[in-house]
């Protein structure tokens, strides 16, 4: 059984590093819809590789929130990116592959791919 | 449908999160003797009227306003039902909901149990405010993970921290394989 006791080392070798959570008003926010629609889709991968793609990659500023159905459901998996200053980005039937790009250009390097965005879908 | 009963679980789990609910509880419990899986989902959210009770195996009553439909409890009910098992809810207005889903293990029809680890770690993720008692049980074993154990040793340290996201995960991971022992459900 893994036990509570590795959790207290963990909790001990951070102690002194400080400012843990950032400042979620100025940072980026990454949404992904997990309601029905979403989840049937396959949004727990997406949101996971996320997650774990962020975390690897020790990214700052950045948020990984979750929200209900948005009405757009023939595109779940969908992720919204929404930057300070910057105009939603709407990424739409996403991957666990797809999210691992959208971490490599769009939260770290700074480009939207404009193939999986939802305009590519909708003209 | 979703595919996999943890989908399930992901999904319903859900309405305890839009019913504000400040604790979940979820327990799974497989008997290969019984031949039965049973699973709670309790939360202390705001709970629903007999009349709202009613609508909600119903697909088209959702209470959202972005869609016209609202598949998740009928998707949970309807799996468990096609297995030859049980479904059943109770709820008090200001007191909370209990869903109760009986699957009989051995039915062709039963999906797989499925990535309750992936579940388990989204929810307690996703709702870092929401206290999650998750019990894991088969045929006598079983272990329970609780977030407010987990709060109490971390203080101020969020759950998306790489190091503490690891161990929640090796946590589920790690236990979950020992109560299986060699039963795959």
């Amino acid at each position: 059984m893994k036990s509570l006791e590795e959790l207290k080392a963990i909790r001990e070798k951070m102690q002194g590093q400080i400012g843990f959570r950032s400042d979620s008003s100025t940072g980026t926010r990454v949404i992904v819809g997990m309601a029905t629609c979403g989840i049937a889709s396959g949004a727990r991968p997406v949101l996971t590789t996320l997650v774990e793609e962020v975390a690897k990659k020790k990214l700052e500023n950045i948020q990984i929130t979750q929200t209900g159905c948005i009405g757009l459901c023939q595109f779940e998996p969908i992720v919204e990116i929404l930057e300070p200053g910057k105009e939603k980005v709407t990424y739409v039937k996403m991957n666990s592959e797809k999210a691992k790009e959208v971490v490599e250009r769009h939260l770290v390097r700074g480009q939207v791919i404009s193939e999986y965005t939802i305009e590519k879908y909708i003209k | 449908m979703l595919p996999e009963i943890s989908l399930n679980i992901l999904d319903v789990a859900q309405n305890a999160m839009r019913a504000k609910a400040t604790k979940v509880e979820i327990r799974l419990e497989a008997d290969t003797e019984l031949d039965l899986l049973q699973i709670w989902i309790q939360d202390n959210g705001y709970g629903m009227t007999s009349k709202q009770m009613e609508q909600v195996t119903d697909p088209f009553f959702t209470t959202r306003t972005t869609r016209k439909v609202g598949l998740g409890i009928p998707f949970f009910r309807e799996a468990a039902l096609a297995t030859g098992g049980k479904f059943d809810m109770e709820s008090t207005l200001g007191k909370g909901t209990v869903v109760h889903a009986t699957f009989i293990l051995s039915h062709i029809d039963r999906m797989p149990l499925g990535n309750m680890v992936d579940t388990m770690y989204t929810l307690i993720l996703m709702h870092q405010k929401v206290e999650f008692i998750y019990t894991y049980c088969v045929d006598k074993r079983s272990f329970v993970l609780d977030t407010n154990d987990f709060k109490e040793i971390l203080g101020e340290v969020p759950f998306e921290t790489p190091e503490v996201s690891n161990y929640i995960k090796d946590f589920l991971k790690i236990n979950m394989e020992e109560v299986n022992g060699n039963i795959v459900l």
